[in-house]
């Protein structure tokens, strides 16, 4: 079967998926910057030593990492409204469910990075009269953030793949876009194709960049 | 030796006690350390020594008893609480170097020697690396400022670890097993180091099993056996003659050994 490849409708609608792409960059690092700081309160409560917070950040994490996202964005949109009474914006509800998301996953990433630090060093670092504080930030969280950094540049490159399910809560992602496009031009194949290649094209250099931190990490080591 | 009766000690345990759980280290253990004095722990495996050693600088919070520094109680706070002290305050004055090194693998040797005096302390960066070169200089690695632990070998980091202790001008040092994780070969330039600053005067507590370092470097000798301190006296009454039986068993073992 021969298909007669026509860019020209899609080309007209270029600006949409410009829009849908900028969109979707917006939904990635908001939720990644929400992410972080949920990600650290979350991490903070179960290295706490409170029994409590413990478990609290625990049930959090193993809620939204044990349910697919998808499944999270219609619950936050849909039932959640009806539990609070009142309604919740398409756009509030998206990124609020994306940094809750990530959120639950850097938890995890920042505080296996923390205890995977040797016990030793934080002995080192109190016998020389440094508080727990000082403990941390100067020679855990140094050590700790090294070895974090490839997890986390991988979830977040996860994330962006991740905002395009916002579009069935009618969020004017790329993925939303595309298919607008698609439903002008009835090009689909053209649609989608660009929507991927665009994709692509945004998380390539990151992958890439992954990769090579990771080897220069690895010979520092 | 021990004409210091009528010295205060420096530091102090006070029938100290440490279990974990349900198992009971330390049963009751008294020892005081007086300035200048080189005590070396022995003992089998398992009997305390690090646990007891630990409980000098409240790297173990002990279950018992006390701990005293300049006869002031040590409490169970970071901070000092009227007259009790913390054991921030405490670790301030007391050195500790580890069998493991735990050197800051982040940092340079210079920056390893400087963090305390530097974080703690609250020196200038300037005058902690005056002194940190000056010990860096003793030990015999001044060449080796700006290396990075992992380019270093087993002698050569328990060095490094020995001056960030002495950063920190502390009046008493612990060390624990230093030379146990080190090849053979490498065991002596360690002794050497802890031999001089013994010859300088520095108060210390050693655990070790180089029995015939021991016997050299100390001025007293404490075996300890499942939690208590089994025998204490002189080198010559420790470990070249050796009355009690468990004690004689223990040190012919480690015979010709250090
Ligand atoms: N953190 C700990 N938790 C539980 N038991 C411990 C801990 N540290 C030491 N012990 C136990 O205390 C005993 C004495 O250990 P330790 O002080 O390390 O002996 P030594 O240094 O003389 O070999 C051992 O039986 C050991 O298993
Ligand atoms: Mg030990």
């Amino acid at each position: 079967m021969t298909y007669n490849w026509d860019f020209h409708g899609v080309w007209q609608n270029s600006d949409l998926f410009l829009w849908g792409l900028w969109i979707s960059v917006v939904y990635t690092f908001g939720s990644i910057f929400f992410g972080i700081i949920i990600g650290f309160i979350t991490c903070a409560a179960r290295l706490s030593g409170w029994r409590v917070l413990d478990i609290a950040a625990r049930c959090y994490q193993e809620l939204f990492r044990c349910t697919p996202l998808l499944v999270q964005l219609l619950w936050f949109y849909y039932a959640f409204p009806l539990l609070v009474g009142g309604s919740i914006d398409n756009r509030v509800a998206a990124m609020l469910t994306l940094s809750l998301y990530v959120g639950a996953f850097y938890a995890e990433i920042f505080r296996s990075g923390i205890v995977s630090i040797d016990n030793g060093q934080r002995e080192a670092a109190a016998a020389i009269g440094m508080s727990p504080m000082q403990s941390m930030t100067r020679i855990i969280l140094p050590q700790a953030l090294k070895r974090m950094l490839p997890s986390f540049i991988n979830q977040s490159v996860i994330q962006f793949k991740n905002t395009s399910l916002v579009s069935v809560i009618s969020v004017a992602d790329l993925a939303y876009m595309a298919a607008v496009v698609n439903g002008q031009t009835y090009r689909p194949l053209e649609s989608y194709t660009i929507m991927a290649l665009l994709y692509i094209a945004m998380l390539l250099p990151l992958t890439q960049a992954a990769d090579w931190i990771e080897k220069r990490l690895r010979v520092s080591d | 030796m021990t004409d210091n009766q009528h010295q205060t000690p420096i530091i102090e345990a006070v029938d100290l006690r440490k279990s974990f759980g349900a198992h009971e280290v330390l049963k009751g253990l008294d020892l005081k350390l007086n300035r200048g004095e080189v005590v070396a722990l022995i003992g089998p495996s398992g009997s305390g020594k690090s646990t007891f050693i630990r409980c000098l600088n409240h790297m173990e919070t002990p279950t018992g008893g006390q701990i005293r520094f300049h006869q002031k109680l040590v409490g169970n706070s970071f901070r000092d609480k009227g007259d009790v002290i913390g054991f921030g305050t405490l670790r301030r004055q007391v050195g500790m170097v580890f069998q493991h090194f735990n050197l800051f693998p982040h940092k340079t040797v210079l920056q390893n020697v400087i963090e305390g005096p530097v974080t703690v302390l609250r020196q200038s960066k300037k005058e902690a690396e005056e002194l940190a070169m000056d010990l860096l200089g003793q030990v015999g690695l001044a060449m080796k400022r700006d290396a990075y632990p992992n380019h270093l070998s087993g002698g050569q980091k328990q060095r490094v670890a020995i001056a960030r202790a002495l950063a920190m001008q502390p009046e008493v040092l612990l060390l624990d097993e230093v030379t146990s994780a080190l090849d053979p070969e490498l065991v002596g330039e360690v002794l050497a180091v802890i031999r001089g600053l013994a010859d300088k005067g520095m108060t210390m507590a050693i655990v070790t099993h180089e029995m015939a370092f021991a016997a050299d470097v100390s001025s007293r000798v404490l075996f300890l056996d499942q939690g208590v301190i089994a025998a204490c006296g002189s080198p010559q009454a420790i470990i070249r003659n050796p009355e009690n039986e468990r004690l004689k068993g223990f040190v012919s073992r480690f015979h010709g050994q250090g």
